[in-house]
């Protein structure tokens, strides 16, 4: 770690003045500073949870925790362990973050693309859209939807309803959802997904080969709709809906979402949607005129010109920022806990509370979100290589 | 005679180019696509704006009664309810009586800030204007001094303590950012390895944990018997978070400056740090002002954040003043309002600056 990048040239090894010693021994006292910095913190700890009485060491994750958690993907209960409470968080931050995603991308997009309307009303809408939410703290905004869901929505026994199958109440949204199947069918969709990339590649390969182009729209989605039945058939061919019904005090069945997770959900996506109109109206307009001009003058009709032009270079720039932004998503998510949804750092945050260990619950809700981002950037370093400019 | 004079037939007057006409056929009603949109919007628009004015202001209660804003519930907004809270709002538990100390270090503060966005003043007798006036906010503050009495760092909140903790952490993380950034750039690789891992760590992991980190486990940090104050924890922690976001800003700062300038600076026999402060960070820190700028804002809505540690800063004052008041927590919404209007008037006047600054940098730069 300490070998300077050249070895210093002989005649010179051990002066003073040569730069390459100074190298050295500037490093040398910046190791020494930083691991003097770290020890002393690590000896304070050290004392200061002693005198305390604050055990350390992972162990307490086998320890029952204790506490309910309001809405989980896995079977939980409160006699299970700290480390299952933690996963499920996990879960849940994992949940709402690709939700997010998904629902960002699409009003994002909608918006950056809406600031080149030709029509002024959207343009103006879309712009003041971006200015209002992305000047408002996001802490703020969650605060304001989660007071929309929990005071300005009627009570869950006259709950809003529409055509009686889906029910908007203080207890939540709850929409029809059928009782099974439903894994085999996004099984279903992800074969067919793949098999539509499959495809697609293999049409744009003779393309290349033969100058034939084939069906890159219609195939894949065929694709995905026949896997997709294929799943259900497999599943046994359920027919069976859980629809909601009021009850007298509550809704019950189909699917429910839980306000909180519906606040955290639209906060983060109504705020970084702005973000993402941004970078996708910077990208569309970082592809300079002359390239649109000579997309026309090689006789490219507009769809042509966007997809095969104008779409490939804006990506290049659209896409760091994007994923930027996605993971700004995901670190937001954390503030969950605002809104009492049961997050990892939520649920983090009862386990200090309640065990008092604070170091090793911190550690690992940055362990959680360090992970998240380390794997994005190597993606994101991958995708960079493999669309940099090919120079000559 | 010979052929009578016939004038050819005159030409037809030119079409407007320009005027409101012109401008909505073009704008509002291009094609049948872009008219349905002005159809839709406008219907919306002409459905939502007069019930909107009804909420707002015709129906609105001005007066900070709580039995009014009652009867007016789904009626009208209660701005009553700013009326009869914006102190606790604006100002936390400050002490009521010596509420003018907060309210004139808030004016300072936003003077300063005012007076270094202003071209006339961007001398170097600017830090030392910054210098005194942060002085003075802390003794305003704080007191202790003759005439002021002292008032513990606890009881700051609101307002005042929103913008110290943006403009405190952003003028500490700056130093460190530019060094960071430096280190980043560094021969040595040691120091690089130093200042991307610190980049890196920062930068994966949410401001919240750092914040529990400043509030849980700063306290086993430092020696035994030895308390630090929560709010100079929690300014530690906002300036190592935003610093590592601003080192990389200040990276692509350096990664500007040409080539050729490193090498004339070295040609001159300049040593290491006097072609840092003389050629390259001058030119790479002008070019990233806007930037900066950016990392402001977002610094200045982070600052939300702290309420989660138990600080009252305006979003949490706001929480203090109205969760236990019975009679006025049904009206916490127009109390948001209030001071989302706040911290929007502040993001977006920064950020038009910000845009301004960069078309300066733009003229500048042009030949």
């Amino acid at each position: 770690m300490t070998t300077p990048a050249s070895p210093p040239p002989p005649s010179r090894r051990w002066s003073l003045n040569s730069r390459a010693t100074r190298g050295v021994l500037y490093q040398l006292l910046a190791l020494a500073l930083l691991g003097l910095g770290l020890w002393y913190l690590a000896h304070n700890t050290q004392a200061n949870m002693q005198a305390r009485g604050i055990q350390s060491g992972f162990d307490f994750l086998g320890a029952s925790a204790g506490f309910d958690i309001g809405e989980t993907l896995i079977r939980y209960d409160p006699s299970q362990s700290y480390g299952k409470a933690i996963w499920v968080g996990v879960l849940n931050t994992v949940k709402v973050a690709l939700a997010g995603i998904v629902f960002t991308t699409l009003l994002g997009v909608a918006l950056g693309v809406g600031r080149f309307s030709r029509n002024a009303l959207v343009r103006g809408l879309c712009y003041g859209y971006v200015e209002l939410f992305r000047n408002v703290p996001l802490l703020l905004q969650l605060l304001m939807w989660y007071l929309v869901f929990i005071e300005l929505l009627p009570a869950s026994n006259e709950a809003m309803s529409l055509a009686g199958l889906v029910f908007l109440s203080k207890g939540g949204l709850s929409v029809p959802w059928p009782t099974a199947g439903v894994g085999a069918v996004i099984a279903g969709l992800a074969v067919g997904a793949v098999a539509g990339v499959l495809w697609r590649r293999r049409v744009q390969r003779r393309f290349e080969a033969t100058g034939q182009d084939g069906d890159r729209l219609w195939v894949p989605l065929a694709l995905l709709l026949v896997c997709a039945v294929l799943g259900w058939v497999v599943a046994g061919m359920p027919r069976e809906w859980s629809v909601p019904e009021q009850l007298p005090f509550m809704v019950d069945g189909g699917l429910s979402l839980t306000p909180e997770f519906l606040a955290l959900l639209i906060g983060l996506t109504t705020y970084t949607a702005a973000f993402v109109a941004e970078v996708v109206r910077g990208g569309i307009q970082s592809v300079s005129r002359g390239q649109d001009e000579a997309a026309s003058a090689l006789g490219l009709n507009p769809r042509q010109k966007m997809k095969l032009v104008v779409l490939p270079q804006a990506m290049r720039v659209i896409i760091p920022p994007l994923t930027n932004q996605y993971l700004n998503l995901t670190k937001n998510s954390s503030l969950a806990v605002v809104v009492g949804y049961p997050d990892v750092v939520s649920i983090a945050n009862t386990t200090i509370n309640q065990s008092g260990r604070a170091v090793e619950c911190i550690a690992i809700i940055m362990l959680v979100y360090l992970s998240t981002s380390l794997t994005t950037s190597l993606l994101m370093n991958w995708y960079n290589r493999r669309m940099a400019i090919k120079e000559r | 005679m010979g052929t009578q004079f016939q004038p050819i037939a005159p030409r037809p007057s030119p079409v407007r180019q320009s005027g409101p006409l012109v401008w909505a056929r073009r704008n509002l009603f291009a094609d049948w696509r872009s008219s349905l949109f002005t159809l839709i919007i406008g219907a919306v628009l002409v459905w939502a704006l007069p019930r909107l004015w009804q909420w707002v202001i015709a129906g609105a209660v001005f007066q900070p009664d709580p039995n009014a804003c009652q009867a007016a519930r789904g009626v009208g907004a209660c701005w009553g309810v700013i009326a009869e809270k914006y102190r606790v709002i604006l100002f936390g538990r400050y002490p009521y009586d010596e509420q003018w100390r907060p309210l004139v270090a808030t004016l300072l503060m936003v003077a300063t800030v005012v007076v270094s966005c202003m071209r006339v003043f961007w001398t170097r007798w600017l830090a030392l204007i910054w210098v005194a006036s942060l002085a003075g906010f802390f003794v305003l503050m704080g007191g202790g001094v003759p005439g002021l009495s002292k008032v513990r760092t606890e009881l700051w909140g609101g307002l005042p303590l929103t913008l110290m903790l943006a403009v405190l952490s952003l003028f500490l993380a700056f130093p460190l950012a530019v060094l960071v950034a430096l280190g980043r750039r560094a021969r040595l690789p040691a120091i690089r390895t130093i200042s991307v891992l610190y980049v890196e760590l920062v930068r994966g992991v949410p401001l919240i944990s750092v914040l529990f980190m400043a509030s849980f486990m700063f306290p086993l940090f430092v020696p035994q018997g030895v308390t630090v104050d929560v709010l100079v924890r929690v300014v530690a922690g906002l300036t190592l978070f935003i610093a590592a976001y601003m080192a990389e800003t200040v990276r692509g700062g350096l990664q500007a400056v040409p080539k050729g300038q490193f090498e004339a600076a070295d040609s001159l026999g300049l040593g290491y740090w006097q072609a840092q402060r003389l050629i390259v960070l001058p030119q790479a820190l002008s070019m990233v002002v806007p930037s900066i700028m950016n990392t402001f804002i977002s610094l200045f809505k982070d600052t939300s954040l702290v309420t989660i540690v138990s600080l009252y800063e305006l979003t949490g004052a706001l929480a203090l003043a109205l969760n236990s008041d019975v009679q006025w927590r049904p009206f916490k919404l127009e109390a948001y309002f209030f001071i989302t209007l706040i911290y929007f008037s502040g993001c977006f006047a920064m950020s038009r600056y910000s845009l301004w600054v960069e078309k300066q940098l733009a003229a500048s730069k042009a030949r």
